[in-house]
């Protein structure tokens, strides 16, 4: 819109003095004022731009225009004739010399518009009180604008019974449904997922699933299905979690950032009396745009479990854990953790008996990847400064030096790179090692989306999973393990795709499973010109390699060679670059593996699940050796069993901070409830008053005699934007393993009844964050083990049938669905949650993707063995 | 000045002994109310004995004084308050709050809070001046039956509603919005 534009034109001859229209542009004239419009745009967002509000249902500026709901008509003007009938703003697009006159100055508008709303109204129920939409529903609000005053029907209305679950978490009212298909087209054409429609005709029409309808079927299985319950503008779906539970008016509604991925998906959060009560999408066009998946959604109950920590704990001589006051129990861990730095604690002095040998010495950090950038880098400047060590490592998952190298070469400290907005334009993406949907599904809704704009989506995989299929996508297929020559040797137009200026390849961390994976990468990118991302899981990965939360990286990127560790150390405050360690630092398993075998004398730990490390067992027999263990957790976990001492810490609610997102982009949160304020901060009635991690590692270190400087977040981002990026000039290959092909590779697949494993982690899976959410939990996609017909059929299994994968510590029993995998190769998701709680993990079972796996067939049980 | 002037004050003092007392003698005896006096509240029942309340807040949002506090609860066939598909589950009132003006009367929409005559609403601790459902439930008449329990007159929640009123006028059922404009003033002496 041009600014002579919005001056009404009092004669008409004045718009002889306009200036000419834009190139691409028409002129017309809504409501007696003339505007300039792009061409194509629809009526309703030209009137929106002029502050006139149309009503509408059906409309969705995201969704394609329907034309369902009619409530959107005015009344069009073209060449000096008006249309003989109100037309619907909503699928109109503006013309040239159109004139239009919405309901502010057509009686005949006004008047359609009360006659559709009388119509809606006919058979929606008088349940405002009991209906959750209640104070903030669109019908109510333009029944009052839009409406009549009085009712003329006084005939019986038609009824259905309700509320009909469609899935575990939402629920449809049918009554109330006004039939805007805003639900079923978001499930086509946002997440592509066609599990509900419109059913039936006339008065009986209603939405439902293939359940609803038969009686039998699928119900409504989307990652995506909080949204309908979002943009449906009536309460005919509601969410069975936020059931009945407030109004809007009671609600603080406060902005914040997903902490369940890393997407950096704006979030609102809304609370009531300490205690969060919904999540709904933010609004944020670059990022969610206004979409967010349900375990975003819905899980956020963790918050007020019964599980959260909210007293220092300190494990006395009888060797339970205390309560003890914050003094105490920091006391006891800096004295600790002194003692294990040094090689001054009690098993290095207790020599009794035994010859002295080297003495314990050291301690190891283990932040896990949920930290904000912040906490992260306090814990980075701790173990630094106050543990004098580089052995620390963000990453509670697998992992290897070669990912190491990779994100020193392409990720750490690169700011902000390939963007969502990237991949919309993108000519070409291809993902590797990252299953789009179940690991970062912000990022394939935006595949999804460009997808249905030309973007060629291809996956390197095992099988055309969902998110293949969704996407439209091209499945170069390899077998697990393999992937690396298959990046070598990708069919020539995928290549030349990937050519293509302005072309992806994701690539998520799950790389790190296959040696040499994360090099071909490199090599791929190098050869095509094709740009980069890395998408992890958790919300905090990427903050930990930019906060130097890794062995090799300090903050921004640096190496720790000298030049970057004297910018530290002057920085710091610190004497000069020899205050900082200069060795490597040892890698998550290996830290591991030397508290394990007694070289490390101590460990720190944060909010880490010991079944998503890649050898739990290792993991236990470390915490087990380890003479100190310090955790820092939310809520009580496996850690918590081997800890000495336990520092609660805050939920991402009851703290400020950022999470970096994959892009790179800094997604800063204020915090939603302050937990020293008043009745806030209810953890199961009582109040908890937490501190951030920063917080209590800066008043640990103090307690160490160092001073970290992280009192707060907004201090520890101050000093980190401070310190900026140091990225090397001179940045190193990413180098593959030593040798060609991994060790297991030939074990002849196949010849012994062996199989190769290919797996993912699915979205729900019991992880820590999922705790008190059964609604949730129930819309979990069943686990199954995936195998091609070819071999089922050798191993004599049929669909449905129970199978057991075996593993050296183990064995898992799942039912088997058929797909096209290659031969000889079985998929299983890398976690399964068990019906009695607790989870199996393959892991766990000493299975890795891309390593050899038996199954056998025809158990009946459920459930495994483990 | 005269020589009765000191004890002219006097005449005052017996004249105003011939007059009516005009002096209450509460708390021995209670003044009874105009019958529309807006004292404590009520949440009435169904003629069965479940609550008429749903848990809509609309009372706590017409509340200018902010001094009702409301939490819905899903009624299910197992445990039923309310006919319907929701209940009050949380209902405090803060008399420390309470103004009574009455608009969370108004408000309303199933004729469950409405207020009885009873004035006495004074404490020496402001914890117990925030009544929750205990206290303002109204009492269980004859007939009804102390909830959770289905719903004995009706199908669904419209037959409630619907044949409430008809209801009321019966002998055999009662009322409790009723009764209570007859019987309060009695019975607060
Ligand atoms: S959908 Fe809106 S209008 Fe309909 S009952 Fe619910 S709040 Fe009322
Ligand atoms: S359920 Fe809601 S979103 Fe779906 S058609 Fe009905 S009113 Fe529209
Ligand atoms: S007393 Fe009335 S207005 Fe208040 S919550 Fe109950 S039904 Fe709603
Ligand atoms: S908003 Fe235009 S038809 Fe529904």
């Amino acid at each position: 819109m041009t600014a002579a534009s919005e001056k009404a034109p009092e004669k008409p001859s004045e718009q002889d003095d306009l200036p000419p229209v834009p190139h691409g542009h028409v002129r017309l004239t809504i409501d007696d004022r003339v505007v300039d419009a792009p061409q194509g745009e629809l009526l309703i967002r030209t009137c929106e731009r002029l502050g006139i509000v149309v009503p509408r249902f059906c409309d969705h500026p995201l969704l394609d225009p329907a034309g369902a709901c009619r409530q959107c008509l005015v009344e069009v003007e073209m060449g000096g004739r008006k249309m003989p009938k109100p037309q619907a703003s909503c699928t109109m697009t503006v013309a040239q010399d159109m004139v239009v006159n919405t309901q502010m100055t057509s009686a005949v508008a006004d008047k359609a518009q009360q006659g559709v709303m009388e119509l809606l109204l006919i058979n929606h129920p008088l349940d405002c009180p009991i209906c959750d939409k209640g104070g903030e529903c669109p019908l109510q609000n333009q029944a009052m604008s839009s409406g009549r005053a009085e009712s003329r029907f006084v005939e019986e209305k038609r009824t259905f019974a309700k509320p009909l679950p469609i899935s575990d978490e939402v629920l449809l009212d049918r009554e109330r449904c006004v039939l805007c298909q805003r639900c079923t087209r978001f499930s086509r054409q946002i997440a592509g997922d066609q599990f509900i429609e419109l059913l039936e005709r006339g008065a009986h029409q209603q939405i439902g699933t293939e359940e609803t309808a038969f009686g039998e079927g699928e119900d409504f299985q989307s990652y995506f299905s909080g949204n309908t319950i979002q943009i449906c503008p009536v309460g005919a779906l509601t969410s069975a979690s936020y059931r009945f539970r407030s109004r809007p008016f009671d609600l603080v509604s406060t902005p914040g950032v997903s902490e369940h991925d890393s997407s950096g998906a704006a979030v609102r959060r809304d609370w009531r009396r300490g205690a969060v009560t919904r999540v709904l999408a933010g609004e944020d066009p670059d990022v969610n745009e206004e979409w967010i998946d349900d375990k975003t959604r819905f899980a956020f109950r963790y918050a007020q479990s019964t599980t959260r920590i909210t007293r220092p704990l300190v494990r006395g001589d009888d060797g339970e854990l205390h309560e003890t006051s914050w003094t105490d129990a920091l006391e006891h861990a800096a004295t600790a953790l002194l003692a294990a730095r040094d090689g001054t604690g009690p098993a290095a002095l207790d020599a009794d008996g035994e010859p002295p040998g080297e003495p314990k010495r050291g301690v190891g950090v283990l932040p896990g990847g949920r930290l904000t950038i912040e906490d992260a880098y306090a814990y980075a400047k701790f173990a630094r400064v106050a543990l004098r060590t580089n052995d620390i490592d963000a990453r509670a998952r697998a992992h290897s030096g070669e990912e190491l190298d990779f994100l020193a070469a392409h990720v750490a400290g690169t700011g902000l790179g390939v963007t969502y907005a990237d991949l919309e334009s993108a000519p070409a993406v291809l993902t590797v090692a990252l299953e789009v949907e179940e690991e970062a599904p912000v990022v394939f809704l935006r595949l999804r989306k460009a997808a249905r704009t030309g973007t060629a989506v291809h996956h390197l995989g095992q099988w055309s999973s969902p998110a293949v299929v969704k996407t439209g996508g091209r499945l170069v297929r390899s077998a697990p393990g393999r992937e690396p020559e298959a990046l070598a040797t990708l069919p020539d137009d995928v290549a030349a795709a990937l050519a293509t200026p302005g072309a992806v390849v994701l690539v998520g961390e799950r790389a790190a499973e296959v040696p040499g994976l994360y090099a071909a990468v490199s090599d791929l990118v190098g050869r095509t010109g094709a740009r980069v991302a890395w998408v992890p899981r958790r919300a905090g990965e990427r903050g930990a390699v930019d906060a130097g939360a890794l062995p090799t990286l300090l903050p921004g990127g640096r190496p720790l060679d000298d030049v970057a560790r004297a910018q530290l150390a002057s920085s710091w405050g610190l004497a000069d670059e020899t205050a900082l360690p200069a060795t490597p630092g040892r890698d998550g398993a290996a830290i591991l593996r030397a508290a394990a075998s007694g070289e490390l004398a101590g460990l720190v730990v944060g909010g880490v699940e010991l079944a998503d490390l890649p050898d739990p067992v290792l993991a236990r027999a470390a915490l087990r050796e380890a003479d100190v263990v310090v955790s820092l957790e939310q809520v009580a976990s496996e850690v918590t069993q081997y800890a000495d001492v336990v520092l609660p810490v805050a939920p991402v609610i009851n703290k400020s901070g950022t999470f970096r997102n994959w892009e790179g982009r800094d997604r800063r949160f204020a915090t939603t409830i302050d937990p020293s304020g008043g009745s806030s901060g209810r953890v199961g009635g009582t109040a908890a008053i937490t501190l951030p991690d920063c917080r209590v590692l800066d008043t640990l270190a103090v307690e160490m005699d160092v001073d970290l400087f992280t009192q707060t977040p907004e201090v520890a981002a101050a000093e980190l934007g401070h310190l900026g990026a140091g990225r090397p000039t001179e940045i190193g290959p990413v180098r593959g393993p030593d040798g060609s092909g991994d060790a297991d590779g030939d074990t002849a697949a196949g010849t012994d009844g062996s199989l190769r494993l290919a797996s993912w982690r699915q979205l729900l899976d019991g992880g820590a964050l999922l705790i008190d959410e059964p609604e949730l939990a129930g819309t979990a996609r069943p686990p199954k083990i995936r195998l091609s017909t070819v071999t089922a059929r050798r191993l004599g299994l049929v669909e449905d049938a129970m199978a057991g994968l075996e593993g050296p510590r183990g064995s898992l029993h799942l039912p088997v669905e058929l797909a096209d995998l290659p031969d000889d190769v079985v998929w299983a998701p890398a976690r399964v949650p068990q019906p009695g709680g607790g989870v199996v993990t393959l892991a766990g079972l000493g299975l890795t993707h891309g390593g050899p796996a038996r199954l056998t067939g025809g158990t009946t049980t459920d459930g495994s063995s483990a | 000045m005269g020589m009765f002037d000191g004890i002219a004050g006097f005449g005052v003092t017996f004249s105003t002994m011939f007059r009516k007392v005009v002096t209450e003698d509460y708390p021995r005896v209670k003044k009874v109310t105009a019958p529309r006096y807006h004292g404590r509240h009520q949440l009435n029942r169904h003629p069965d004995g479940l609550e008429k309340c749903v848990g809509c807040e609309l009372c706590a949002w017409a509340c200018p004084a902010d001094a009702i506090y409301v939490e819905g609860g899903d009624n299910t066939d197992e445990e039923r308050y309310s006919p319907g598909e929701r209940y009050g589950s949380i209902y405090q009132i803060n008399y420390l709050r309470c103004i009574g003006c009455g608009l969370c009367i108004e408000a309303c929409p199933t004729r469950s809070l409405t207020m009885t005559n009873e004035y006495e609403l004074a404490d020496d601790d402001r914890q117990d001046l925030i009544y929750d459902k205990d206290r303002l439930l109204a009492p269980l008449l004859p007939g009804m039956e102390q909830p959770p329990h289905p719903m004995r007159l009706g199908e669904n929640e419209q037959d409630y509603y619907v044949q409430g009123p008809e209801m009321a006028r019966r002998s055999d059922v009662q009322d409790a919005v009723r009764e209570e404009i007859q019987m309060t003033p009695e019975a607060s002496r």
